[in-house]
């Protein structure tokens, strides 16, 4: 079994999983409480705290967890434009963006907010000085995705933190769910206000994820109820999937400095490879993109049609992002970055994990070799 | 020394079998139930398994239950969800002053927010009045909220009731069964409720999963917007390993019902009678006839409750003032002064609460502790 669809989860480890079994089995009780069980679970938590804030170079009061990269994005944008209404109404987004911070903007329109969408290049990358332009004297949130999670570009998130570092008045988020394992932020260097990571997508859990709050920026929870994670967000904590979070970034973290650009050039193997295929056309930018995800299409081919051939194999990519994968919808980003409907109707998404080998990918592409000649052929007669 | 946790009301240990069909998915099914996949395809089977174990527990069908990470979520969904999207109908919400903080602080955002709620007061027992319900309903009325079984005395209201005015009147009742799903068989079609909140933790499923049930046709904002999950009413990638341990913890609650309903109303009498027989001094807060069983909640007058806790605590017994979301804090419980008016009673009580494990000798030696506690 080949499985190349880490951009839309990934396999927890098996340390991760010990670790969330112990801490489900032994510290079960709720971190709220008082008495010992309470207290042993509150001092597990905090042990997780500190080790992911060391990780993200964060203080630990300044995480709060949540159930995943969604309800992050969820709180952080219509958290700060909320809370911030009286000051401004205008809020700045590209055009690259996950469903989960997109319609977050889209609900915020309907309540009367403005919102200005930054377009990209052909790689799908961000000018941090159209960032800078768009900003307005009633701007409070500028929201923008890190690695994006269709094609892989690299947003110069530094670069437009810098920029909008001059702006004190305005807040900058950044959806990092893609990023947090591949390509680390040093969120003490990054000029970051908010920032969103999600644990299944390093390994950790379903149902796992937090939003890195700077010290000093409030925002309006979405759940109300007790004072958990400094009221900004009620309900009891998940420890054990926390726990296991903190444990699959520090994994994550170990093996990506073991990995010493492996996976970089087995992500250049396979797109020379790819572009000598007939009929494929690479989407993701060979520079300044992350080392895990290749999208490619194949404008002559139905995508569905070739993940299912591909499964058959035993081997799993998808064509989008899996929220919306369902949908026979062309790809957002890659109209977005002006490559053509087309390529955006017919692309695969390839993601790797720091597992994923040579032999793998050798694997994926004799089968792209052998069958979409013959795929595009057929589908071609039948036009 | 002994180990006696008595505070399942805040959350229960995860019970093996629910234990295990989390760790089967985690380790043999990672994949994402969105994607079209195998791996995705698979995970999806395995959701709408669950789901249906959970819509079939209490009635519902697949369609009318929505996943969340938490009872709060699903409270916070329920209430702010419907009242925006119901906003042309009205803006007044009726609930009560004994909610949980998930519904209370809710509903008072909701204030700030431009929409008007009633919190209706209860009697000594902790229990809203009907009539007072229907007598506060105004033409701006669009849902009630009241809780089915309350988490700090067990009070149960008269949900049956209530559910039939709300209905009549067209109004959206939701109710939060936190505490007395798994121990009191709720049928959503036979009580006509239109939403109703479960939550995985508190019934020896794991933490991080939660239900929404919501009557076929309700209109709701989600809180949470992106992917399409949950039917576009709960974005984010669904949570399969939790979900599947809370659907096998929600058919073990099932089955077990009758027997955990009759062996913690056992364990509650036997503790009463232990405390008589120690000459205890107590009075009981709640309902003696309208109530969970495994929830027992004693005023013990003179002692100050914050540091009994302590000593119960040293002597082995975890037990607590009330909802753990505010034991943190040391103001004295809204529930309970809305039933007794007292501040004193309010900080001279303590709940206890019952559940998998816990015996008679456990409860004798809670009563021996606790005389041992108010002799110092
Ligand atoms: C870039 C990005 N942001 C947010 C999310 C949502 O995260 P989650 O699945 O944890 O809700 C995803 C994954 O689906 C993603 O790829
Ligand atoms: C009655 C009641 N409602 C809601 C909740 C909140 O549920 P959760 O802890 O899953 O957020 C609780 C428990 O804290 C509760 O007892």
């Amino acid at each position: 079994m080949v499985y190349l669809d880490n951009s839309a989860t990934t396999k927890p480890w098996t340390e991760v999983l010990d670790t969330f079994y112990k801490a489900a089995s032994s510290y079960y009780g709720n971190p709220s409480s008082l008495h010992h069980p309470g207290l042993e679970a509150e001092t597990l938590m905090q042990k997780a705290r500190e080790s992911l804030a060391s990780l993200l170079h964060t203080k630990p009061e300044e995480l709060v967890y949540t159930s995943g990269g969604t309800e992050s994005n969820n709180l952080a944008i219509k958290g700060i434009a909320m809370k911030h209404r009286d000051r401004g109404q205008h809020l700045v987004t590209s055009t690259v963006e996950h469903p989960s911070v997109k319609e977050a903007f889209l609900e915020l329109e309907s309540f009367g907010f403005d919102v200005t969408y930054v377009p990209v290049d052909a790689r799908g990358r961000i000018d941090p000085e159209e960032v800078e332009n768009a900003v307005r004297e009633d701007t409070t949130l500028v929201s923008i995705i890190h690695v994006n999670n269709e094609i892989g570009t690299i947003q110069p998130i530094e670069e437009i933190g810098r920029r909008l570092a001059r702006y004190p008045k305005l807040y900058f988020h950044t959806d990092h769910v893609q990023g947090a394992a591949h390509v680390p932020l040093d969120l003490s260097q990054s000029f970051v206000d908010l920032c969103t990571i999600s644990g299944h997508k390093f390994h950790g859990l379903k149902g796992t994820g937090a939003l890195y709050t700077k010290q000093g920026v409030y925002l309006s929870s979405l759940f109300h109820g007790g004072t958990q994670e400094q009221a900004a967000r009620a309900g009891t904590e998940n420890v054990p999937g926390i726990v296991a979070m903190s444990k699959a970034l520090r994994m994550s973290r170990e093996k990506q400095s073991d990995d010493k650009g492996r996976l970089s050039s087995l992500k250049e193997y396979l797109m020379e490879r790819l572009q000598k295929i007939d009929g494929a056309i690479v989407n993701t930018p060979i520079y300044g993109s992350a080392p895990h995800i290749i999208n490619v299409s194949f404008p002559e081919m139905k995508p569905e049609v070739l993940v299912q051939e591909l499964t058959r194999h035993s081997i799993h990519v998808s064509t989008k992002s899996a929220c919306s994968s369902k949908l026979q919808e062309p790809s957002a980003v890659i109209k977005a970055a002006g490559l053509g409907e087309k390529r955006a109707a017919s692309a695969i998404r390839i993601s790797f994990s720091f597992d994923t080998t040579q032999e793998e990918i050798d694997r994926l592409l004799a089968v792209l070799n052998s069958n979409v000649p013959e795929m595009q052929k057929v589908m071609g007669e039948k036009k | 020394m002994q180990k006696i946790y008595v505070d399942h009301a805040a959350t229960t240990p995860v019970h093996p079998e629910a234990a295990e069909a989390v760790m089967d998915i985690l380790q043999n099914n990672f994949g994402n139930p969105s994607s079209i996949h195998q791996h995705g395809r698979q995970a999806r089977k395995q959701l709408d398994e669950a789901r249906e174990k959970l819509a079939s527990s209490i009635g519902a069908v697949p369609d009318e239950i929505i996943l969340t990470s938490s009872g709060t979520e699903a409270d916070n969904l329920a209430i702010v969800g419907y009242v925006h999207a119901n906003k042309q109908k009205g803006n007044h919400i009726i609930t009560t002053k004994v909610e949980h903080h998930a519904v209370l602080h809710t509903c008072e955002k909701l204030e700030r927010d431009g929409f008007s709620v009633t919190y209706l007061p209860v009697d000594k027992d902790g229990r809203v009045n009907p009539e007072e319900v229907e007598a506060s309903i105004t033409d701006e009325t669009t849902l009630i909220t009241i809780m089915h079984g309350n988490n700090e005395v067990g009070t149960i209201q008269p949900v049956t009731a209530i559910a039939a005015i709300a209905h009549n009147y067209g109004i959206a009742f939701h109710t939060d069964a936190v505490q007395s799903y798994g121990l009191i068989d709720i049928d959503v079609k036979s009580i006509p409720v239109t939403m109703m909140t479960v939550s995985s933790h508190k019934i020896n499923g794991p933490k991080g999963a939660a239900l929404l049930y919501t009557e076929k046709g309700t209109k709701l904002t989600p809180s949470v917007t992106g992917g399409e999950q949950e039917r576009k009413r709960r974005a984010g990638t669904e949570n399969l390993p939790a979900v599947a341990g809370f659907a096998v913890a929600a058919v073990l609650a099932q089955k077990d019902m009758q027997n955990h309903y009759k062996l913690y109303g056992q364990l509650s009498e036997h503790f009463i009678t232990s405390l008589t027989k120690n000459e205890v001094p107590f009075e009981v807060n709640g309902s003696n006839q309208n109530k969970l069983p495994h929830i027992l909640n004693i005023f013990l007058p003179g002692i100050d409750v914050e540091s009994s806790l302590v000593q119960l605590d040293m002597a082995g017994i975890s037990a607590s003032s009330g909802s753990a979301c505010t034991a943190g804090s040391v103001e004295p419980s809204h529930v309970l002064q809305a039933m007794f008016h007292d501040d004193q009673r309010a900080s001279s009580s303590i709940r206890f609460s019952f559940g998998l494990d816990n015996t008679f000798e456990d409860v004798e030696y809670i009563a021996k502790e606790i005389k041992r506690i108010m002799n110092r």
